[in-house]
């Protein structure tokens, strides 16, 4: 028998987090994504499965707590938004630095600054761009769904101690928020099972001291810890890339969009396809490793990309490097918290690419 | 009746000469040589060699932990 | 007799724990840094709790003192310290959690880590050396340099009118009620060095027996940062620092000493 459950987005993720065997979560409120760690306190993990859920005097403090705990060799998971999540990226870049597994959550909100609390997908720069400093990547999981919410958990962690990597949940406050039918898994065991060999749980006569770091002051090892930081981030693009598509077989032109601008331009395709307009969905499910080679196959079938999100038009410059300028790309999208409706994102393609030659 | 004489050991690699020692001992043993190591540091050393207790004083308060301290008794 | 009668294994009364490496320590000549090190390490040692500990250091002088002490070990980010060893406590109750954090660590970039750990009352051991100055950085002025201490970016002393007074962040501490233990030491004298070893095992005993956070504060010294030769600044200490952090316990048993 199935287990079904009518979810939050929010809610899926921390339900999610529990049964792929987290062992510990640490957070700090923020709108809109506070439901996560609600959850988490109502459902009392450590009675269902000793996971740990501590609520941290900030985000600062949450990500460091993560970084503790992850360097021990835990499954963690912390949430956040916007500008929680530029709070975190300090910690963010150590964790990298210090290769250690977790997964982060970010319901974006509008920004710049405290912005707004709706929903928005500004942060993708920040998110696959870098975000904190020095050379590193993030893998980032996209979900367009509530579902998604719950299985990226899973996924996530599975990605993050496979890489020894933090493993980004890029959502935002529409998907967070919104209630839909999610079919749960079953429980998995929190006691992992990976090797520990490299974490800190005290060091015993038959191993030398195990040392969780980000820091080396010789250059050259740094140099050379950084080659083997390039070496994983090529073997995740090679191997991680996700990605769909959706009514693109006959497609004269395309939509790309991830999370819930792929749910709007979905509608917006059944819009134009009533109107005779054969338009499909590219949908990055990762957004690091971005799906650039597959969307260069994809585009090279077309006459012209939309590239929709809610921001100033930040995913776009990936949509251009994919297809090597030799599409017409443009973006549309809303900022600040505004979504954007299927009739808006339609007119914006029939304007700005069949229109707009 | 028994005395109880001890001795130090000094790394002298690995003593930075910061006469830490010299002021923590209570019997006035230890003195700083003129020579230096390869750091260029004096290096702490024993000058009345007599006068150590062994009671490790030094050994203690020495930042870098590179005096040993060894202790016996000797009958009189 | 000759002193090579003397330098015989039966005689040995005391060596360096092995539970510090080998490595030359990356402190100046003098510091109390070393010192505080090794006791720490000996008290690991007697306690044979090594295969149970996980330290964490912080930024700062000690931000590789995970090159010294033989255990496991996380370096955290300037000022995390305690959120650290709450994530890893967490997450093993059973194991001996501790951080090792200076003044600007702790005290500045830090406060609000320190604060809520120990409001949490996590049951961790926090050691807190406090020289009045930012060593690693060559000299500046940290929360807790004195009035009219100069320093890089005091170069005319420390004003209290434009820079605030130096905190005294272990009285702070010291009234919350999830901190069970607040002792404040030292580490320049023998005498010192003993009673601070034995206010490191109290800590270590109180989170063995979860009774809540213990805080041992060291009063060291900067020789480097003061512009002394290390005993001149030892006896500085003395006369400066210690009038306005005095030693002693100061939280025993989670009730606050009043003298």
């Amino acid at each position: 028998m199935k287990e079904i459950r009518l979810m939050k987005g929010n809610e899926a993720v921390a339900e999610g987090a529990i049964r792929a065997g987290a062992d510990a979560y640490f957070g700090y409120p923020i709108t809109p994504q506070s439901e996560v760690m609600e959850y988490l306190m109502l459902e009392k993990p450590h009675e269902r499965t000793g996971m740990v859920v501590l609520q941290a005097e900030s985000e600062v403090a949450s990500i460091n707590m993560l970084y503790g705990a992850a360097g021990t060799g835990k499954r963690v998971m912390t949430s956040s938004s916007s500008p929680g999540i530029s709070l975190m990226q300090e910690g963010i870049s150590y964790m990298a630095g210090a290769e250690l597994p977790c997964i982060l959550v970010n319901v974006v909100r509008g920004g710049p600054g405290l912005g707004t609390i709706q929903p928005s997908q500004a942060d993708y720069f920040q998110t696959t761009k870098g975000g904190g400093h020095g050379d590193y990547r993030l893998i980032a999981l996209a979900p367009a769904s509530v579902q998604e919410m719950f299985d990226f958990a899973g996924l996530g962690f599975e990605l993050a101690f496979k890489y020894r990597t933090p493993v980004m949940i890029q959502t935002d406050g529409l998907i967070g928020q919104m209630m839909e039918k999610v079919e749960l898994s079953e429980q998995q065991a929190r006691i992992t099972e990976f090797d520990q060999s490299w974490a800190t749980t005290g060091k015993t006569p038959d191993r030398a001291q195990n040392v969780i770091t980000s820091l080396d002051l010789d250059s050259s090892r740094q140099e050379q810890h950084n080659i083997h930081l390039q070496k994983k981030y090529q073997e995740v693009a090679d191997n991680e890339v996700r990605y769909e598509t959706f009514d693109s077989d006959d497609a004269e032109y395309l939509f790309v969009a991830y999370g819930s601008s792929a749910r709007i331009c979905q509608k917006a395709i059944e819009l134009g396809r009533a109107k005779g307009i054969k338009v499909g969905l590219f949908r990055p499910i990762t957004l690091w490793p971005y799906p650039m080679k597959e969307l260069k196959a994809a585009a090279a079938k077309v006459k012209g990309i939309l590239a929709v999100e809610q921001s100033a038009g930040q995913m776009i410059e990936d949509v251009k490097l994919a297809t090597e300028c030799n599409i017409k790309a443009e973006h549309f999208g809303r900022m600040g918290g505004m979504i954007p409706t299927p009739e808006e994102v339609l007119l914006a393609l029939e304007n700005k690419i069949i229109g707009g030659k | 009746m028994a005395k109880v004489i001890g001795a130090i050991v000094v790394d002298e690699e690995h003593c930075k000469g910061c006469e830490v020692c010299v002021v923590a001992c209570p019997t006035q043993v230890i003195g700083m040589t003129d020579r230096v190591n390869s750091k260029g540091y004096h290096i702490a050393y024993m000058e009345t060699p007599e006068s150590c207790t062994g009671c490790a004083n030094c050994a203690i308060v020495c930042p870098d932990g590179v005096i040993t301290v060894y202790k016996m008794k000797k009958e009189a | 007799m000759d002193i090579k009668d003397i330098i015989k294994p039966e005689n040995l009364v005391y060596k360096k724990t092995d539970h510090m490496t080998d490595k030359v320590l990356s402190y100046c000549p003098g510091c109390g840094h070393g010192t505080a090190h090794r006791i720490l390490m000996e008290v690991i040692d007697e306690m044979g709790v090594r295969a149970d500990t996980i330290g964490v250091a912080p930024v700062g002088c000690s931000v590789l003192a995970y090159d010294f002490m033989n255990i496991d070990m996380q370096g955290a980010a300037h000022g995390r310290a305690p959120a650290v060893a709450t994530g890893i406590k967490r997450c093993w109750p059973d194991k001996f959690v501790f951080t090792y954090q200076g003044d600007g660590d702790l005290a500045a970039i830090g406060t609000a880590e320190t604060i809520h750990a120990c409001n949490r009352g996590e049951n961790i051991t926090i050691l807190f050396i406090n020289n009045g100055i930012y060593g690693m950085t060559g000299g500046q002025m940290a929360p807790t340099t004195l009035e009219g201490m100069r320093t890089t970016t005091s170069p005319y002393g420390r004003d209290l009118e434009s820079m605030g007074n130096p905190i005294k962040i272990t009285e702070l501490i010291a009234n919350l009620p999830g901190v069970h233990y607040v002792t404040r030491q030292a580490v320049h004298t023998p005498r010192y060095v003993r009673r601070t070893k034995k206010a490191i095992f109290k800590a270590f005993d109180i989170q063995k027996n979860k009774k809540g956070l213990s805080f041992v504060e060291i009063v060291s010294n900067c020789n480097s940062g003061w512009k002394m030769t290390p005993n001149q600044s030892n006896i500085w200490m003395e006369d400066n620092m210690f009038p306005y952090y005095p030693l002693g316990d100061i939280k025993v048993d989670g009730k606050i000493i009043n003298e």
